[in-house]
């Protein structure tokens, strides 16, 4: 993770760490808080716990996103300080508008079309949403610039060494950000032998073509989850509410779980109760017959 | 509240569901009267029987024994845009006379006295849904005259449930108007409750309380650490 973050994210960078609730990689974001980056342009859907922290760790000169809040708990405290002073930019969407940005970069297309934001304020807000009027209806259309990020992180269950990576349950908007991206990284649960892969291509949702660096990480999603591997730490998303409301909780939970370990393996051994407690059942899916 | 929503869905629908109270009524419509409701989340998840309370809106077991997860762009695109989803559930900070909602800042957007999570999906969910509920509970912060900011604008918006009566979209005037009470409310509790002067339906529908079977599934089976119940 070190190495890659190293030579990956640079000052000054737009960079996309995605996953919707699900395989959001809290290690990279912690690895890059560790090696102080700063001025990045931080761009996610939801900019969750991750993105909070490294605000607050002062990584982040402006956030572009479509929903701000520590999901089914309350306000990312951090974030809304920053904003109510004046002393983050941000660019707001909608989910669609977020996705519809990553459809277009990933598509190396200038924009996206989307039917949306008729009587709303959103485009007065951010003068970035814009519209066309469609040349074969005359209906008029919003659009939204592409996203095209110098570095997105992806989690992923597991890749093989060239980067193959597989994901399953929820997809979120990983595929377009990375197909965006100037540079991915993939960071992974396991690292699987690529017959593991092949035999089940359908899996497969970011291909080694794409893919600049792979770290393998396991747990590197806590305190989110990874479908099969470990489910959401909901307490930890509790907790944050009292540690990011109050600066110096904040300051002294980067100062013991961020700056205070080597890594995510450092990391979890400070909680030796943690994998027992989110550790994932078993359900396994039927199977199916890839023969010809 | 969650019990008077979950009256609104009709078995079969495709619903766009939100964590907290939207999802109680979902999951109790779907263990009473509307067993093939269609239940659809953001975060991709089509078809999905939680077998726990969803936490958040991308919650695992959300997945486990769904009938299909897709990405983002799919939930947008193939189903939002494309006209699929029938009942659309929003809430917010404020909610205003025509059913605007604002869930992104309270005071002026580039300086703001609350910043507020943002749209989310809120935006496109309620241009979208084909019918739009809303479950707020009344007070007169939450129901000024006018939003300070429109997140979702409020044409589709067919019902707002609150904590003490229901108020309807009327299709002339556009304003919200009172249209039904619970037993022992009185008009003037609601009009208390919101920052314009609420015209009533001339006959007010009784809303009836939750019966002892959507208690016990509320209560026992859907939320059982009453994380969203408060009764």
């Amino acid at each position: 993770m070190q190495d890659a973050v190293a030579r990956h994210v640079r000052d000054g960078d737009v960079v996309v760490i995605e996953g919707f609730t699900h395989l959001i990689s809290f290690a990279a974001g912690h690895e890059i808080i560790r090696q102080r980056r700063r001025d990045l342009t931080l761009c996610r859907l939801t900019p969750d716990l991750i993105y909070d922290q490294m605000i607050a760790a002062g990584c982040a000169k402006k956030l572009v996103f479509s929903w701000a809040g520590n999901p089914g708990v309350g306000s990312l405290h951090a974030f809304r300080r920053a904003v109510e002073a004046g002393t983050l930019e941000i660019e707001e969407y909608s989910h669609f508008g977020m996705v519809a940005r990553f459809s277009a970069g990933a598509a190396r297309l200038p924009f996206w079309t989307l039917r949306d934001y008729a009587g709303t304020d959103l485009p007065r807000a951010n003068p970035r949403i814009k519209s066309v009027t469609c040349p074969y209806t005359g209906e008029e259309l919003a659009t939204v610039p592409a996203l095209n990020p110098d570095v997105t992180i992806v989690h992923a269950q597991r890749a093989d060494a060239q980067g193959n990576a597989q994901i399953w349950g929820l997809l979120g908007v990983q595929k377009e950000a990375a197909f965006a991206s100037e540079r991915v990284i993939v960071v992974v649960e396991e690292l699987v032998d690529e017959r593991v892969i092949r035999s089940d291509p359908n899996r497969t949702v970011i291909p080694a073509a794409i893919v600049s660096a792979v770290v393998v990480e396991p747990w590197g999603a806590h305190p989110s989850y990874a479908q099969g591997y470990y489910d959401r730490d909901n307490d930890f998303y509790v907790g944050w509410e009292a540690i990011s409301k109050d600066r110096g909780e904040l300051a002294h939970y980067l100062d013991e779980f961020v700056y205070g370990v080597q890594g995510r393996a450092e990391y979890m051994a400070k909680q030796p109760r943690l994998m027992e407690r989110i550790k994932a059942g078993e359900q396994r899916c039927a199977g199916v017959n890839y023969g010809y | 509240m969650a019990a008077v929503a979950a009256r609104e869905l009709v078995d079969g629908e495709v619903v766009f569901v939100g964590i907290g109270l939207p999802n109680l009524a979902c999951n109790l419509a779907r263990r009473t009267h509307a067993p093939n409701l269609v239940l659809i989340y953001e975060s991709g998840a089509v078809g999905a029987t939680p077998s726990r309370l969803p936490v958040s809106i991308g919650d695992p077991a959300l997945v486990t024994g769904s009938l299909m997860v897709c990405g983002m762009a799919d939930v947008f695109q193939l189903f939002l845009q494309n006209g699929r989803i029938e009942v659309g559930f929003l809430g917010g900070a404020q909610v205003d006379r025509h059913g605007n909602i604002n869930t992104t800042v309270i005071g002026p957007y580039k300086k703001p006295k609350v910043r507020l999570p943002g749209s989310g999906g809120a935006a496109e969910i309620a241009i979208h849904a084909q019918r739009i509920l809303i479950v707020s509970k009344l007070s007169p912060r939450g129901f000024p005259e006018r939003v300070d900011f429109v997140t979702s604008p409020g044409q589709r918006v067919a019902k707002v449930i609150t904590d003490k009566g229901v108020l309807e979209r009327d299709t002339a005037s556009g304003d919200l108007v009172l249209a039904g009470l619970y037993p022992g409310v009185e008009i003037a509790e609601v009009r208390a409750g919101v920052g314009w002067p609420l015209q009533s339906r001339p006959r007010l529908a009784r809303l009836d309380p939750p019966t002892p079977e959507e208690l016990q599934l509320l209560r026992e089976v859907l939320d059982p650490q009453r994380l969203y119940l408060t009764s």
